[in-house]
């Protein structure tokens, strides 16, 4: 995630800075600063909507205070301004600072830019705010969720051209600074409405209540097929679809497969170009790196008690190999389609996949017995970098770079079909060995677990 | 059962616990009681190999815990809410741990019918995560989790704390009956030196990682515990 939430920032920051060039390239008539305006109606819909899911005002962290002399009136506007710093406030902004800089540069008046900075600023505040008034009620959703549908209906079959009327509206907010208040103002009121709702509800059995989820227990009977590491497995699919911050990993990690489109539509590359290649390795083993990358401190919590039950650590750790196998081969057949690129894509893909099963899958848990840091399942999945350290960027070393640099030298000097041969060849070795290999790697776990279970033990690491 | 060898665990230059020899038969419910860091959990996961020892050693049944791991089957143990799982229910808890101790879902529910009382309604059939539940019920969980699988060997750390009058009872019942009639080693540490001498045959006093008493227990044993910690601190040392 660590590593994940870096690279999304970077692309923000990025496309804020091509945006301008995009927009001026594909509509050469329209000004860019209208084409914007126009989306931004969608942008404010979709930001609640996903905020909906994702963002929750932190009250649990105040009830600490509650016993202090503090007054109410300080603690609720310390919550309320601490969740304006929050990170899904800056996410636009790494989009909308390098855009107006872009602006500028290109000759639009900085008194209108900085001003409309300003609105948008005024703007995901008032999302913010908003999103805690509202996310209390699934009908919201619903609400949210059918404005959007109904806005692209309307437009698509040409009833009315939302975009356009919005486009009208919000670009006021460019062409005159002045208004730039407006959002201000919605921020602000906002913010009070919050304000009055919390400040009278600060008490155990109200807003400060902790949820308890009703458990819904499933049927995982099926997983007896595999033998003595059903209980592991069982286990593992249990963690990861009942905390937030496993379960973002499997949606980012079916998200990613459109992430080959970005490269294979461009086609400065070359059919047979070490970008796809390691594309490939990417798409097929996002899972591996995103989940593998952590094992085994997704376990931390209650690491001391496994290493005192009788566990056989080899099965512990073969059930996560299972686990990752299996989302590289989902990932392999959702990546078929990229065939339409070509059959070298799939070539690319398939012996990526092998690569990917067989040499990176023990490569990844071998290094998880680096992990010292603990993982706290229960917070939260967004911007957490809980666990995260030297480890988790030195895998990737191995996991990716070596493969694509390997892949490089053969067709460079060999061939293509030399290359993804000798990947594939690699990837069913290594299968082959796994036996072996697990066994390896479950005997350098049981070196370090003193380590380990010190490490897991330390909370705020 | 249990022998302790010329046993010492150092942090740095400190040390934190320091037994020449200790000898616990099968069978004998066995009571650990002393001051905050005398040495009382460190003691405890030096028998479930969680830390290694500085010197000497344990052996569990024959078998010496930091060099092979065959005292897993018969010795099981609840040090504190790390021994949970929190994202399971209370039932695929037991289940689960049920698994890794060769038990099937019809023997474990056997085992669960008989603590119908000691959960009180609370722990089972709730649709509740094990995250979610009070500190009391949670430690009532691993308590009862521990005693899965026809262990040995049971390990508590601090079991009556956080638990209601009524069940703290009840605990005191089940393991007096844990050694008494099925002869099982009971290891049991507190703070409350009215529980253990009810419930513990032998009670050791640990202060600054050394044996400072060893008790059979008596009439007279929760007074002569009484008058030792009343002490203040430097004459308990002198001992």
């Amino acid at each position: 995630m660590g590593f994940f939430a870096v690279y999304m920032l970077v692309s923000f920051a990025g496309l804020g800075v091509a945006l301008f060039f995009i927009l001026r390239k594909t509509f050469p008539d329209v000004d860019p600063m209208l084409k914007v305006s126009e989306y931004m109606l969608y942008w404010v819909l979709i930001e609640l909507f996903f905020r909906y899911f994702m963002q929750k005002l932190p009250v649990m962290d105040i009830r600490p205070l509650l016993l202090y002399p503090i007054k109410k009136s300080s603690i609720t506007h310390y919550i309320l301004a601490k969740s304006g710093l929050s990170g899904y406030n800056f996410l636009s902004l790494f989009m909308a600072v390098p855009f107006s800089i872009v602006l500028m540069a290109e000759g639009y008046p900085v008194l209108n830019v900085l001003a409309w900075l300003f609105a948008i600023i005024g703007m995901v505040l008032t999302i913010n705010f908003t999103n805690f008034l509202i996310n209390k009620s699934d009908r919201v959703l619903l609400i949210l969720g059918s404005l959007i549908l109904g806005f692209y209906t309307l437009e698509y079959f040409n009833v009315i051209p939302v975009t356009q009327y919005a486009g009208k509206i919000f670009y006021i907010l460019y062409q005159n600074p002045a208004l730039a208040f407006i959002p201000l103002i919605l921020a602000l009121s906002t913010y009070f409405a919050n304000y009055k709702y919390l400040k009278n509800r600060l008490y155990l059995d109200a807003s400060l209540k902790k949820k308890a989820k009703e458990a819904i227990t499933s049927d995982l009977s099926w997983t007896e097929r595999f033998g003595d590491i059903a209980p592991f497995l069982r286990l593992d699919l249990k963690l990861i679809w009942r905390n937030k911050r496993t379960k973002m990993q499997v949606f980012i990690s079916l998200a990613m497969i459109l992430y080959g489109l970005i490269f294979y539509s461009m086609d400065t590359y070359g059919e047979t170009s070490t970008i796809y290649l390691f594309v490939g390795i990417f798409m097929t083993g996002i899972f591996l790196s995103n989940f593998g990358q952590f094992i085994p401190a997704w376990d931390s919590e209650y690491y001391g008690m496994m290493m005192s039950q009788n566990i056989p650590l080899r099965k512990y750790l073969e059930s996560k190999a299972a686990l990752i196998s299996v989302s590289i081969v989902v990932m392999f057949l959702l990546s078929i389609p990229y065939v339409y690129f070509g059959w070298k894509a799939l070539a690319i893909n398939f012996s990526c996949a092998l690569y990917n099963l067989g040499v990176n899958v023990p490569v990844i848990l071998f290094f998880g017995s680096f992990n010292k840091k603990r993982i706290d399942l229960t917070k939260s999945a967004i911007g957490n970098m809980q666990g995260t350290s030297a480890t988790q960027f030195l895998v990737l070393l191995p996991l990716m770079v070596v493969p694509s640099l390997l892949y490089f030298g053969l067709k460079t000097f060999i061939s293509f079909e030399a290359a993804i041969g000798v990947l594939s060849i690699l990837g069913i070795t290594g299968f082959a060995l796994r036996k072996t290999a697990l066994d390896k790697v479950a005997e350098v776990y049981r070196k370090r677990k003193y380590g380990m279970i010190a490490g897991f033990k330390e909370q705020n690491s | 059962m249990i022998t302790i060898q010329n046993l010492t665990k150092k942090y740095g230059n400190q040390l934190v616990l320091s037994l020449e020899q200790l000898d616990i038969p099968k069978g004998q419910s066995f009571g650990l009681v002393g001051n905050n860091g005398a040495g009382k959990t460190t003691l405890f996961s030096l028998m479930l190999d969680l830390i290694q020892p500085t010197t000497g050693y344990i052996i569990n049944n024959g078998v010496q815990v930091n060099t092979s791991e065959d005292w897993k089957p018969f010795t099981s143990s609840f040090i504190d809410e790390s021994f949970l799982i929190g994202y399971l229910t209370p039932e695929e808890y037991f289940y689960f741990i049920g698994e890794l101790r060769n038990q099937n879902k019809a023997d474990v529910n056997a085992l669960l019918s008989d603590f119908k009382d000691f959960f009180h309604g609370e722990i089972l059939g709730q649709k509740k995560y094990l995250r979610d539940l009070s500190k009391g019920n949670q430690k009532k969980a691993g308590i009862v989790g521990s005693f899965i699988g026809n262990p040995e060997v049971i390990i508590l750390d601090e079991p009556f704390a956080n638990l209601d009058p009524t069940t703290q009872i009840r605990l005191k019942a089940i393991i007096k009956d844990l050694a008494a009639k099925q002869g099982v080693t009971v290891l049991v540490s507190s703070h409350d030196l009215m529980h253990v001498t009810e419930v513990c045959e032998r009670i050791v006093v640990l202060n600054k990682g050394k044996i400072v008493k060893d008790i059979k227990t008596s009439a007279e044993t929760l007074r002569e515990l009484e008058n030792f910690f009343s002490r203040s601190p430097v004459s308990i040392e002198q001992e």
